[in-house]
C-alpha cells in the first residue's frame, strides 16, 4: 500500500516535469503545425543555465530558475526569427529533419562545453530531505515540483481562458486563417507563444536535474517523452498536455517498479494504441 | 519538356530507359575493387545502408509517408537471419535474406494497415513508437536474442556452397552490391510503372487520389509492404555480412540515421538515396575515426544546411545546376 502511494507520488511529480517540459510545443504546434523537435534542447539549455549560473555567479537554485527559463526564452526567440520563420511553409519532413540536426548541434555543443558526465546541483537544505505525511516519507523536493507545475498550470489556464493575450491564441490555434483575418498579428502571437513555451521547457530543464539528472542527451532521450505528451494529449490543449503529462509520468514510474521487464514496453504499446483509436490525440479537437 | 500528346505509357516507358550515367553509375560501383580494397568492408556496409535507404525512399520520397521507425524492418529481417542461424542451425546466405524480406514484409504488412489511418504529427508518432516497441520488445526477450549483449554464434554458410566470406570483404562486398543492384531493379521498376504513379499522386494530394477512383490506402499498404521487406532483406544482408546481431540493429539511431541519409541524397530519386548512403558512410567513416564524440554536430549542421538551401537534397541541387546550364 505504502508502495502503491509512493509510486503513484512520484510517477505524478515526474508527470508534472514532463508537463512543464512539453506544454509549450504542444500550443505551438497546434498553432502553426510546426513540429519543433528542438524542444528539447531548449530544456537542455535551460538545464544547462542553471548549472552555470549556480556554480560559476553562486546564484541560489531558486533565483536560477527565473534565469533559466529567460535564456531559454530568448535564445527562442532568436531562433525563430533567423531560422524557424523560414520554415513555416516547409512541409513536415523538412521540419523534423531541420529540428532533428537542431539538436544533434545541439548535442554536441553541450558535450564539447561540459563534458558528457551528469551535471549535479546542490539543492538549499529546505528542498532536501523527506516530509513525512500520515506515515509515509515524500520527498521535499518532488512537493515542490509539484507545487511549481500546478501554479503553472493555473497560470496558463487563467492566461489563456481570462486574457486578451489568452483569446488571441485561443483564436490563432482554433483558425490561423481567419484569425488573421479579423486582423491578428499571428506572426507575432506565434512568436510570443514560442518564446513562453520555450522559457517553460527551459524551466523544466532547469527543474529536471535532481530529478532525472542532466547529461548531453537530455534533449534526445526527453523529446520522446515530450512527443508522447504532445500527441497522447492532443494538440494545442493545456488539459490535454496535463492529463498525458500525469498519465505518462505514473505510468512510466509505476511501470518500471511494479513490471521492470515489460515497463518501457508497455508505454510504448499504450502510445501506439491510444493513436490509433484517436489520431489527435485524447483531448484534440482536429 | 515532354509533348503533352504523349500516351502514359509511353512516359513511363521513356522513364524507365537506362540513361548513360546510370550504367556509369554502376560500372563506378566495381571500382572500390581495383582501387580500395582495404575499404571493401566499408563498401559493403554502404550497399546495405544504400538498399536500407531505398526501402525507405519507396515510403517517404515517393509515398509521402514520414517514418521515424523504419529500423524496425531492418531489425526484424536482421534478427531473422540472426535467429535462423543461431537458434535453428540454418546459415544458407540465399533462403536466409528471402526469410528475413518474407518476415519483416509479413509484420509491415499487418502493420500497415496502422500506418494509413493517421497523419501528420500522429503518423511519424506511430512510426516512431513501433520502432521503440521493437526496440524494448527485442531489449526484453534476452533468452531470444541475446539482449544488450547482441546474438552470438550466427554463421554464416557459403554462397551456392562455393564462395566462403573472406576477411577482406571481396564476397561481402559482390554478395551486398548484388542484392543492392536486384533491390534497385525492383524499386525502379515500381517507381517507373503506373502504381508509382498513383503513390506519387497521394504525396502531392492524398485527397484528390481518391476522387479520381484511385484507391489510395491498398497502394500505401502495398508500398509500405514492399519496402519492409526490402528493410528486411537490408537488415538480413548486414547480419550475414557480420555474423553478429546486436540490438542496434532496432535503435532510434539507425532510424533516423537512414532519414538522414535520404535527405543528404535527396528523397523521391532512387540514386540519391545511394548517394545519401555513400556520403553518409565515407563521412562517419572519415570524421568518427577523428572525433566520434562530435561527429553528429557536423551531420546535424549538414542537415540544417541541406534543408535550408538544397530542399531538394545534394542530388536535387545538382539536377538544378544542371537543368539552369542546359
Amino acid at each position: 500500500m505504502t508502495n502503491l502511494v509512493i509510486v503513484l507520488f512520484d510517477g505524478f511529480a515526474f508527470g508534472m516535469l514532463l508537463f512543464v517540459l512539453s506544454v509549450g510545443l504542444s500550443v505551438t504546434l497546434g498553432m502553426m503545425n510546426f513540429i519543433n523537435l528542438a524542444h528539447g534542447a531548449f530544456g537542455m539549455l535551460g538545464g544547462y543555465v542553471t548549472v552555470l549560473v549556480m556554480r560559476q555567479l553562486g546564484l541560489p537554485f531558486i533565483l536560477a530558475l527565473p534565469v533559466a527559463f529567460l535564456a531559454a526564452a530568448l535564445a527562442s526567440i532568436v531562433i525563430e526569427r533567423t531560422l524557424f520563420r523560414r520554415l513555416y511553409r516547409a512541409g513536415e519532413l523538412n521540419q523534423v529533419l531541420f529540428t532533428i540536426g537542431m539538436v544533434f548541434v545541439a548535442t554536441a555543443a553541450a558535450t564539447y562545453f561540459f563534458g558528457t558526465v551528469q551535471q549535479p546541483i546542490r539543492l538549499p537544505a529546505w528542498l532536501r530531505g523527506t516530509v513525512e505525511i500520515g506515515g509515509i516519507r515524500f520527498g521535499t523536493y518532488r512537493i515542490f515540483l509539484i507545487a511549481i507545475a500546478l501554479a503553472i498550470t493555473a497560470l496558463l489556464v487563467f492566461g489563456i481562458e481570462r486574457t486578451r493575450l489568452g483569446a488571441q491564441i485561443r483564436a490563432a490555434v482554433d483558425n490561423q486563417r481567419v484569425a488573421q483575418g479579423l486582423g491578428l498579428n499571428v506572426e507575432q502571437i506565434f512568436g510570443i507563444t514560442f518564446a513562453l513555451g520555450s522559457g517553460l521547457a527551459g524551466l523544466g530543464g532547469a527543474l529536471a536535474i535532481e530529478i532525472v539528472g542532466l547529461d548531453p542527451s537530455f534533449a534526445f532521450h526527453y523529446l520522446v517523452y515530450v512527443l508522447i505528451v504532445v500527441s497522447v494529449g492532443g494538440l494545442g490543449s493545456i488539459t490535454g498536455s496535463f492529463v498525458g503529462a500525469a498519465l505518462l509520468g505514473i505510468g512510466d514510474v509505476a511501470g518500471k517498479y511494479f513490471v521492470p521487464e515489460i515497463g518501457s514496453f508497455l508505454i510504448y504499446l499504450i502510445l501506439v494504441a491510444i493513436l490509433l483509436w484517436r489520431p489527435i490525440g485524447l483531448f484534440g479537437r482536429r | 519538356m515532354t509533348p503533352l500528346t504523349t500516351t502514359a505509357h509511353a512516359w513511363l516507358a521513356r522513364q524507365s530507359r537506362w540513361s548513360y550515367f546510370e550504367i556509369a553509375f554502376w560500372l563506378a560501383t566495381l571500382v572500390p575493387f581495383f582501387l580500395f580494397p582495404t575499404y571493401l568492408t566499408l563498401a559493403s556496409q554502404i550497399a546495405i545502408a544504400a538498399l536500407f535507404a531505398i526501402s525507405v525512399d519507396l515510403i517517404l520520397g515517393y509515398a509521402g509517408i514520414v517514418t521515424l521507425g523504419h529500423a524496425l524492418f531492418f531489425g526484424l529481417g536482421a534478427y531473422s537471419v540472426g535467429l535462423l542461424s543461431a537458434r535453428l542451425g540454418w546459415g544458407e546466405p540465399i533462403s536466409g535474406l528471402l526469410f528475413a524480406g518474407a518476415v519483416a514484409g509479413l509484420v509491415g504488412f499487418v502493420a500497415s494497415y496502422l500506418i494509413v489511418r493517421v497523419q501528420h504529427l500522429a503518423l511519424i508518432m506511430v512510426t516512431l513508437g513501433l520502432g521503440f516497441l521493437a526496440y524494448e520488445l527485442a531489449n526484453a526477450m534476452t533468452w531470444l536474442t541475446g539482449g544488450t549483449d547482441g546474438l552470438r554464434g550466427v554463421d554464416t554458410w557459403e554462397i551456392f556452397g562455393a564462395f566462403r566470406f573472406d576477411l577482406w570483404g571481396y564476397t561481402a562486398y559482390t554478395y551486398s552490391l548484388v542484392v543492392l543492384f536486384l533491390g534497385f531493379l525492383l524499386s525502379r521498376t515500381i517507381v517507373n510503372s503506373s502504381f508509382g504513379l498513383a503513390l506519387r499522386g497521394i504525396r502531392e494530394n492524398v485527397k484528390r487520389m481518391p476522387a479520381i477512383g484511385s484507391d489510395h490506402s491498398w497502394h500505401l499498404r502495398k508500398i509500405y509492404t514492399i519496402s519492409a521487406a526490402l528493410a528486411g532483406v537490408a537488415g538480413g544482408l548486414l547480419t550475414q555480412t557480420t555474423n553478429t546481431v546486436g540490438l542496434d540493429v532496432l535503435s532510434f539511431q539507425r532510424s533516423a540515421d537512414v532519414v538522414v541519409m535520404l535527405i543528404l541524397g535527396g528523397t523521391g530519386r532512387l540514386y540519391g538515396a545511394i548517394l545519401g548512403a555513400i556520403i553518409f558512410m565515407i563521412a562517419r567513416d572519415q570524421l568518427a575515426g577523428i572525433n566520434p564524440q562530435y561527429w553528429y554536430f557536423w551531420i546535424g549542421l549538414l542537415l540544417m544546411v541541406v534543408v535550408l538551401f538544397m530542399p531538394k537534397g545534394i542530388l536535387g541541387f545538382l539536377a538544378r545546376l544542371a537543368g539552369r546550364r542546359g
